[in-house]
């Protein structure tokens, strides 16, 4: 296992990820509340990127609508605690096998009929604008008025019912992308990481050297939904509320995706890059127009979109790729 | 010697187009057999039934004693059929190497023996110094010999050739003719080539099939077949043949 963890990697590369994650392990000691709540933000961003990443960047199938699986995720696991006394960690294993069948159920559908490339985009923002509108009317989890886990006082950390402090939820975070990190990466150089390359790049050429490509499919949907849906109980212990108008809408799909687009869709650090870069420009582009005295409701949004623009047309690969170029840190083969 | 692959009374129409029409033959294990026929006889056709791209109307197909007809493609590849396209399909943002490794991957669960058969394969080919270029980076025949190192790569039994010579330089063509002929005499490698490039069919095959209008109109040796009247007649031209 610890040979294909290290398979490939440049010397540079383990050095700077040794750096990276020490400073991010130090961040707590040295950051104050409001900084860890943007760090909080750029982890969970850089998680569910490299979640999103796995479906389309690694096998090329577009979702739309990865809001479905937070918000099944999050309601699932909140829904136990709240109505039954369940903890968030057995409440995970029950939200992550609702984001696995809900996965499979919208996989099974696309690729047993050959729903591809933009209609099964389109199917995947379906089924979130089926969720959202099924929570607004769902009473045993609040319906459309919100549904509320009891706060936490923060006098101490219990990590078995996440309950604590953001220094708590910022290393629970920051484990989850680690492990996600770790997952990828051997994932991608296992059999299973080149046949979905495979597929991604040519679908027919892939099953002439003998790829189950349905299968293969959906293993990267299932995966990908499960994944996501760890996400969504971090989200609902996090945040305390959940509003299917917030958690289920569209413009959260498309904020998850535009961290893996801009750092580089396909790669390892392109989510991680991405989440970085978005989320520390928009605080800083916030900051300043708040210490300008100025108020632009939806200035983010424009700020995204900006980004994007400036992404697609000066480093169409993303942000990672031209940096590991600048870095060194290319790709070697054997 | 046994028949590897038998294709028995294949039809198959598309709309108002017989495409193939009624083909039969066998192919023997350790064999090279062509199949040969100007534009639109539905050479390719015939390829992506045996491949299992298309089901045929009518007919069967058995592959080491085994009906494949109907098989979904992928399933008949890990049955021992590896193929390349007519117009070629390598993985274009991976390399060369990845491309073959995904092959080899279908009988290798390890990465790094996988790779190793890749890199085997890979010099075989003469495209071991080109392994960490970009597929779409090649030039046609580099990407023509790469979809042959693909499907080696799968270790098939049989491999199916859909016009690999075609753009190939003189030079180009005998090198892979020879290739080709060291396969099949160093691991009983079946090969069925589709092939414009007489010089090619001449060089490799042990049999040929010509195919006019989805139809047979001959089949034997090279030598016997190009001196056919019928086959010259509709395909090969009066001065192909001296």
């Amino acid at each position: 296992m610890t040979d294909r963890l290290l398979d490939g990697v440049p010397r540079r590369g383990l050095a700077l990820l040794a750096v990276v994650l020490a400073v991010l392990l130090a961040a707590p000691w040295v950051a104050n509340d409001y900084l860890l709540t943007i760090l909080i933000i750029v982890l969970y961003s850089a998680y569910t990127g490299q979640a999103w990443n796995v479906m389309m960047g690694f096998a090329g199938q577009l979702s739309l609508g990865h809001a479905i699986y937070v918000g099944l995720g999050a309601y699932a696991a909140a829904a136990l605690y709240v109505h039954f006394g369940i903890g968030p960690w057995l409440g995970l294993a029950a939200a992550v096998a609702i984001a696995v069948a809900c996965g499979a159920v919208i996989g099974f559908l696309a690729f047993r009929f050959g729903v591809g490339g933009v209609y099964f985009a389109i199917l995947t923002i379906a089924f979130a604008e089926f969720a959202r509108i099924g929570f607004d009317h769902f009473q045993w989890v609040g319906a459309s008025s919100g549904f509320f886990l009891p706060v936490a006082n923060y006098t101490r950390n219990d990590l078995w019912t996440l309950r604590g402090n953001p220094t708590m939820f910022y290393y629970v975070m920051l484990a989850l992308t680690v492990a996600a990190f770790a997952l990828c990466h051997v994932l991608l150089n296992s059999r299973i990481g080149y046949y979905w390359r495979a597929i991604r790049e040519d679908e027919i050429a892939a099953r002439s050297v003998g790829i189950n490509t349905f299968r293969y499919k959906m293993y990267a949907v299932v995966l990908s939904a499960g994944m996501t849906a760890v996400a969504g109980v971090f989200f609902a212990f996090y945040y305390n509320n959940l509003f299917p108008e917030q958690v289920f809408h569209i413009s959260r799909s498309i904020e998850l995706i535009l961290g893996p687009i801009i750092g580089g869709i396909g790669t390892l650090f392109g989510p991680l890059i991405g989440a970085l870069l978005l989320t520390s420009l928009s605080e800083t582009m916030q900051q300043l127009l708040a210490a300008l005295g100025l108020d632009a409701p939806g200035a983010k949004q424009v700020f995204y979109g900006l980004c994007l623009l400036v992404v697609v047309m000066v480093l169409p690969g993303g942000v990672w790729p031209w940096l590991a170029g600048k870095l060194g840190l290319a790709r070697r083969g054997s | 010697m046994t028949a590897l692959l038998s294709v028995e009374a294949v039809s198959k129409r598309f709309r108002g187009l017989l495409a193939v029409d009624n083909v039969s033959f066998r192919v023997a294990r350790g064999s090279i057999f062509a199949v040969i026929g100007p534009n639109g006889a539905g050479k390719t056709t015939l390829f992506n039934i045996i491949a299992g791209v298309f089901a045929p109307d009518r007919g069967s197909i058995a592959f080491a004693g085994e009906r494949i007809d109907g098989l979904a493609p992928d399933e008949i590849c890990r049955r021992g059929v590896g193929r390349t396209f007519q117009l070629v399909r390598p993985f274009p943002a991976l390399t060369v190497v990845d491309n073959v490794i995904i092959g080899a991957m279908l009988r290798r669960n390890d990465p790094s023996a996988a790779r190793r058969h890749a890199h085997e394969v890979l010099a075989r080919l003469d495209l071991f110094g080109k392994r960490h270029q970009l597929a779409s980076a090649l030039t046609l025949p580099d990407r023509k010999r790469l979809e042959v190192a693909r499907a080696l790569a799968t270790d098939p039994k049989l491999l199916l050739l859909d016009e690999v010579m075609a753009g190939l330089r003189p030079a180009e063509t005998d090198r892979l003719v020879s290739v080709l002929i060291e396969l099949n005499r160093e691991s009983g490698l079946t090969i069925l080539l589709i092939e414009h490039v007489m010089r090619a069919v001449m060089a490799l095959a042990a049999r040929v099939l010509v195919l006019h209008h989805g139809a047979p109109i001959a089949e034997g040796t090279p030598d016997a077949v190009v001196r056919e009247p019928a086959v010259v007649q509709s395909y090969l031209g009066a001065e192909a043949v001296d």
